[in-house]
């Protein structure tokens, strides 16, 4: 287990260096620079400014003292917010992120659970058709739209949400449901058809044969041998709601990491970039250490020598 | 051919299969020959007639220029397909050659290859493609290219994986004993044998795509090329749309609606080609 797990570190600190030289690569070769502007700074002016980002330097040494502060927790200033650090921009609106994809992560586990065991328990029936269908929506149905939509109806229309301003608990409702819907589609699709092969296994048949309710059969029986891939895909799945919720927060306009992903991307501000990138590739690389360990912990029969 | 005639069979009795095939050659069609059909051009202006709501004369009204709407998700429908269809080959092509080497060569060609393969896949999707987007601009290409470099991941761990199950069965090794060499083995072999997964994988690729592009063009981060004529997805015009969502929801309703449907009718059709190919997930 310990070797196991310090495999499973290694890889994931050797994504992380991927991505960090990747990222610091890629800003770097881009056409056009944080501090170019429609009309010219004075030669003095722009040496200054190079001079305090350390951009006048050679790459090498900048890439070494950009790893040499990431090892250390410090990810740089941001070029756009003068008087912020990435760091600090990354502590102010991570919490608001994860947050949101908490909650979404909540909304599908709760709406899919009871769809996936209602299409199972009647497989190939109209209840199953539905749920089935109703997921092929979910999937199909791109955040934005859904954002929009949502809003045009329950804040323009009827007046019953805010369309914006993130705090109050009636501003979540919208965005948890956007966010949510995908993911529940998913989970969805994946215990159903995860409960239809358990339901076929020879264990049930005992089961059934014994005489127990079909119900107990169902809950005490199937679903939690059912559970093995959905628990698999809920660590990927956090981390691809907390890391692709800058959509929902453009749409809600929520002030979280991805609106900030966003201007960062508009405005070439090369540290932030490079340090969101950073927060959620490490996030994904967590996610995926734990789902590994968790795996290991619920079934025997996987756990990795 | 016999996969064949099953497909048609199926597709007599699956009402939504056919339904969805439908659409998908309706939009490409319609979107392919945009300008043979449509009587407006794209960037042509009327000034008298802004803003307007769905008439006789335009179909689902006008835009803040004046510009008829249905030509503009005409216009659009063959940058979104193109996009859909072009991210699915280019994946298709890199990823079955990939996974073919990687799972026929093994041993440490094999774990060399896949470890690449896994630190693809340990990263956000979106994430890659802002920052390659970025380097390759906002245009067709660029989004195509930097797609493709994404998507490209899940076609190889699919071949790859079915190589590995394909080489230990008796045709390969019959093929190995009347002397066929590699390249034989791989590409008459086994890839006409594990063409069914992929094919299933390219199906569900084109939505995949085509929900990417234009979530990435909506928050102004994708395709936008206004002096091109392959300048503006569907994502483009509901972006265009949102701004002015409150007062004039046509803008941003129709697009969106196009992008709905369409995904809509590919996941359809991915689901069909999968019951009928594999017959064990129905």
């Amino acid at each position: 287990m310990i070797h196991f797990l310090s495999k499973r570190l290694l890889h994931g600190l050797a994504v992380l260096w991927v991505v960090v030289t990747l990222t610091f690569i890629l800003l770097r070769i881009l056409p056009g620079g944080p501090f170019d502007s429609e009309r010219r700074l004075p030669p003095e002016i722009m040496a200054n400014i190079q001079a305090k980002y350390h951009l006048d330097e050679p790459w090498l040494k900048q890439y070494a003292r950009y790893l040499v502060g990431v090892a250390q927790g410090d990810l740089g200033p941001s070029y756009k917010y003068i008087d912020r650090t990435v760091s600090d921009i990354i502590k102010d609106t991570l919490p608001t992120s994860t947050l949101l994809g908490v909650l979404a992560l909540a909304f599908a586990v709760v709406l899919s659970f009871p769809l996936a065991v209602a299409a199972a328990a009647h497989h190939n029936r109209w209840t199953d058709r539905g749920c089935v269908f109703l997921a092929t929506l979910g999937i199909s149905l791109p955040h934005f739209l859904l954002g929009a939509v949502l809003i045009w109806v329950f804040s323009l229309k009827l007046g019953w949400f805010q369309a914006a301003r993130w705090g109050s608990p009636d501003s979540a409702v919208l965005p948890t449901i956007t966010l949510g819907s995908m993911p529940c589609a998913y989970f969805t699709y994946l215990l159903r058809s995860s409960l239809l092969e358990t339901l076929g296994e020879d264990f049930i048949r005992t089961a059934r044969a014994k005489g127990l309710k079909e119900p107990f059969v169902l809950f005490k029986h199937a679903v939690r041998n059912s559970l093995i891939p959905v628990l698999t895909l809920l660590g990927p799945i956090f981390a691809t709601l907390v890391a692709g919720s800058f959509v929902v927060e453009y749409v809600f306009a929520i002030p979280g990491m991805g609106r900030f992903f966003i201007s960062a991307v508009t405005d070439r501000d090369y540290p932030l970039i490079t340090g969101v990138t950073l927060v959620y590739t490490a996030i994904l690389v967590c996610a995926n250490l734990l789902v590994d360990m968790f795996y290991s912990l619920v079934d025997p029969r996987i756990r990795v020598h | 051919m016999k996969v064949i005639q099953r497909l048609a069979g199926e597709f007599r009795r699956n009402r939504l299969l056919t339904a969805s095939l439908a659409f998908i050659a309706l939009v490409t069609l319609t979107g392919f020959l945009a300008p043979l059909i449509s009587p407006y051009s794209p960037g042509g202006f009327e000034e008298q007639r802004l803003l307007e709501g769905p008439s006789a004369a335009h179909w689902l009204g006008t835009d803040e220029l004046g510009r008829d709407v249905l030509t503009r998700i005409l216009y659009g429908a063959r940058v979104s397909i193109a996009v859909g269809l072009g991210t699915a080959l280019i994946a298709l092509i890199i990823g079955t050659f990939y996974g073919l080497v990687s799972g026929y060569a093994g041993g440490g060609l094999d774990s060399f290859l896949m470890r690449v393969v896994d630190i693809f896949y340990g990263l956000p999707d979106l994430l890659i493609f802002v920052l390659l987007s970025l380097f390759l601009g906002r245009n067709i290409t660029g989004v195509l290219i930097a797609l493709g470099l994404i998507t490209w991941v899940r076609f190889a761990r699919i071949t790859r994986g079915q190589v590995l199950q394909a080489k230990e069965l008796i045709y390969v090794e019959g093929a190995r004993a009347i002397g066929a060499s590699h390249a034989r083995i791989l590409l008459r072999h086994i890839l006409p044998n594990i063409f069914a997964p992929l094919l299933v994988t390219l199906t569900f690729s084109i939505p995949a795509a085509i929900l990417s592009e234009s979530t990435l063009s909506f928050i102004g981060l994708g395709i936008n090329d206004p002096y091109n004529a392959w300048g503006t997805s569907w994502g483009t015009l509901a972006q265009d749309g949102w701004r002015a969502m409150r007062t004039y929801p046509h803008l941003i309703f129709f697009p969106a609606l196009a992008i709905f449907l369409t995904i809509l009718a590919f996941n359809f059709l991915g689901n069909g080609l999968r019951d009928i190919l594999d017959p064990k997930a129905r």
